[in-house]
């Protein structure tokens, strides 16, 4: 009687239809109970791909501004005061070896910058006034949104530039306006780009060394120093400019390498990352959960099915196949719908921002592959419990 | 002859305190052969049912199919013997709703390894078998009760089965097409088919060669057997 002929077989592509006709018996039934799968893997992928997407596109803003940009600044000394740089602070930073640029801004205090003299004085809105080296822009990576930067023709004149922040608080939309410096009234040749590297730029009206010269009666220190140096020596050089800007008191220079604070807030976005995840994560559970129940449910509902499927020559094995092939359908099914949520939320969100949309495929089949798991574990138990109905089942009525 | 199936003193006990509701049945089917099992409800006919159909093993006795002693095999060895050797039919046809005849009668081939395409070749075939050619993409619910009955049939013999096993075939139909049905189940006894109709209809029991009567568990009277006369079981039918 072991003859093979007479063992009951069931193909493998007859559990998969077995298994996807089950689901399509109870159409309403499979949605809902596919929907918590669906939910956590959406927000898994979500959070994994928004985060990603915003490091794609940190990493892009690196590359474009990049990652070898030092700045010294004029910090206080022991008492709080100032010690002025040297004037000679940019042209030593340029003889630095391995330093490829440099710049520097002088900021100018006592004066404020004013739409019109209806503004009260001292109202300066945060303002900052700096005269700047004319190679400001390469150095800090900024470019012009309108207008020029300044000659050397103009150095002599009253004209500013104004950094994108600066711009807006004192409504200047075009080069040519006209603002108030001072009491002296400056032209507003163009407006920059905000500067990613360089923040405090964007919030400044700068002028020319000479025009600083001509509005203070003097010239005016370098405050901070710009040097993009060799990627490759750079922790050599960072050790060297703060003596070489300020001889007088090199403790007194804060070094930045604004990459580094950049990198620092998306560390700082990363772990809210992790936080999300974790609730993700239980709605996965919690969705697989709502499977195991459905399934359990569909066997108690089937007892009399499972009996005629015994009749006809089904083995243990058979049914229990065709309720885990279920179970599994009906995770992948919500795993599939998760994914494409997962997807389209990630890319909404991405694109709002102008970021790239970045999901890496190992989340995605990360995603998929954790269906199918918690669809196996939550077909294991309502399978073994149908495989064990009694044949006679089909006989009761 | 050789039996087709072949009962020796068999018991089936259920619960606890045990209840007999096969107390050392034995009985021989030849192959070929069309008997009745006749008896009320509650005499043990579908206990008797479930046993000859390896649904469910005696607590005690002996079940020999086609000489082999269903004992010493595994609940996936009754499987397969189920699949290749045994037909059922059930009084409420179990047909799964929204699925066409052809498919309902495909799944009769379902655990014997046949492929999709070749299954419903059969199955096709099965339903001309019964009479239902015309009725091959129907559902269930757009079919006769007796409709119903023949495509249950032709689901159980389109493996043809040696043995064709039928739990009150007509208990759910008119007299019509109960009729049908029975004329039907001889046909397929004339192609060859053991065929074992259980049933407490003693009108439907008198259109088979031999009756079997069982009472409380107990066989209580054999056409085939000499000592008891069939008449006899018509009387002691009774209307159950």
């Amino acid at each position: 009687m072991t003859d093979a002929r007479l063992r009951s077989r069931l193909l493998a592509s007859d559990v998969l239809r077995l298994g996807l006709a089950g689901l399509v018996a109870r159409p309403t039934r499979a949605v809902l109970s596919a929907l918590g799968i669906a939910i956590g893997i959406a927000a898994m992928i979500a959070v994994v791909g928004i985060s990603s997407s915003s490091q794609a596109q940190l990493a892009a803003t690196l590359d474009r501004l990049g990652t070898n940009l030092l700045v010294a600044e004029q910090g206080e000394d022991f008492f709080g005061e100032k010690v002025p740089m040297p004037y000679t602070a940019e042209g030593s930073a340029k003889r630095v070896d391995g330093v490829e640029d440099a710049a520097a801004t002088g900021a100018i205090d006592g004066f404020g910058a004013y739409r019109s003299s209806a503004v009260e004085k001292g109202a300066t809105g945060g303002l900052a006034l700096r005269t700047t080296s004319k190679g400001l822009l390469p150095v800090v990576g900024g470019s012009l949104a309108t207008g020029s930067w300044l000659t050397d023709g103009q150095s002599e004149f009253p004209v500013v530039v104004l950094g994108a922040a600066a711009a807006e608080h004192l409504g200047i939309t075009h080069a040519g306006q006209q603002i108030l410096v001072g009491t002296t009234v400056h032209t507003v040749v163009g407006v920059l780009e905000k500067v990613e590297l360089a923040p405090e730029i964007d919030s400044s009206v700068l002028m020319g060394e000479k025009a600083g010269e001509k509005l203070t009666g003097d010239r005016v220190h370098p405050s901070t120093v710009y040097v993009r140096a060799d990627e490759e020596r750079l922790t050599r050089i960072r050790e060297l400019i703060p003596a070489t800007v300020q001889p007088a008191s090199p403790s007194d220079i804060t070094m930045q390498r604004p990459s580094d604070a950049l990198a620092a807030k998306q560390a700082s976005e990363q772990a809210f990352t992790g936080l999300l995840v974790g609730l993700g994560s239980v709605a996965l559970l919690v969705g697989g959960i709502g499977v195991a129940n459905t399934m359990v449910i569909s066997v108690l509902e089937r007892r009399k099915e499972i009996g005629l499927r015994r009749s006809l020559g089904a083995a243990r094995p058979h049914i229990r196949r065709q309720f885990l092939a279920e179970a599994l359908f009906l995770s992948l099914l919500g795993g599939l719908a998760g994914v494409v949520i997962g997807s389209g939320v990630t890319a909404a969100f991405a694109v709002s921002n102008g970021w790239p949309v970045t999901i890496p495929p190992i989340v995605l089949g990360g995603g998929l592959g954790a269906t199918l798991v918690i669809g196996a574990l939550a077909g294991l138990y309502p399978a073994m419990r149908a495989a064990r109905i009694p044949p006679t089942e089909a006989l009761q009525s | 002859m050789t039996s087709v199936i072949e009962l020796l003193d068999v018991s089936r006990e259920y619960g606890k305190p045990p209840t007999r509701a096969l107390d050392g049945v034995s009985l021989s089917v030849d192959t070929g052969e069309m008997l009745a099992v006749v008896g009320p409800s509650g005499s043990g006919k579908s206990t008797l049912l479930n046993v000859l159909g390896t649904l469910d093993r005696p607590t005690s006795g002996t079940v020999l199919i086609d000489g082999i002693d269903v004992a010493g095999l595994s609940d996936g060895e009754l499987s397969g013997l189920r699949a290749h050797r045994i037909g059922f039919v059930f009084q409420q046809f179990h047909l799964s709703e929204g699925t066409t005849a052809t498919d309902n009668v495909a799944n009769g081939l379902l655990y014997s390894g046949v492929p999709l395409r070749e299954r419903r070749a059969r199955a096709i075939e099965a339903l001309e078998r019964v009479g239902l050619g015309h009725r091959l993409g129907h559902k269930p619910n757009q079919m006769s009760g007796g409709e119903r009955q023949r495509v249950a049939i032709a689901r159980a013999v389109v493996h043809r089965p040696p043995l064709l096993l039928a739990d009150e075939p007509t208990g759910n139909l008119d007299t019509r097409s109960g009729a049908g049905i029975v004329e039907l189940l001889h046909e397929l006894h004339g192609q060859g088919t053991s065929v074992i109709v259980i049933t407490h209809d003693n009108a439907l029991a008198e259109k088979l060669p031999r009756r079997v009567m069982i009472r409380d568990g107990k066989l209580a009277g054999d056409s085939a057997d000499a000592a008891t006369i069939g008449p006899v079981l018509v009387t002691s039918g009774g209307s159950s």
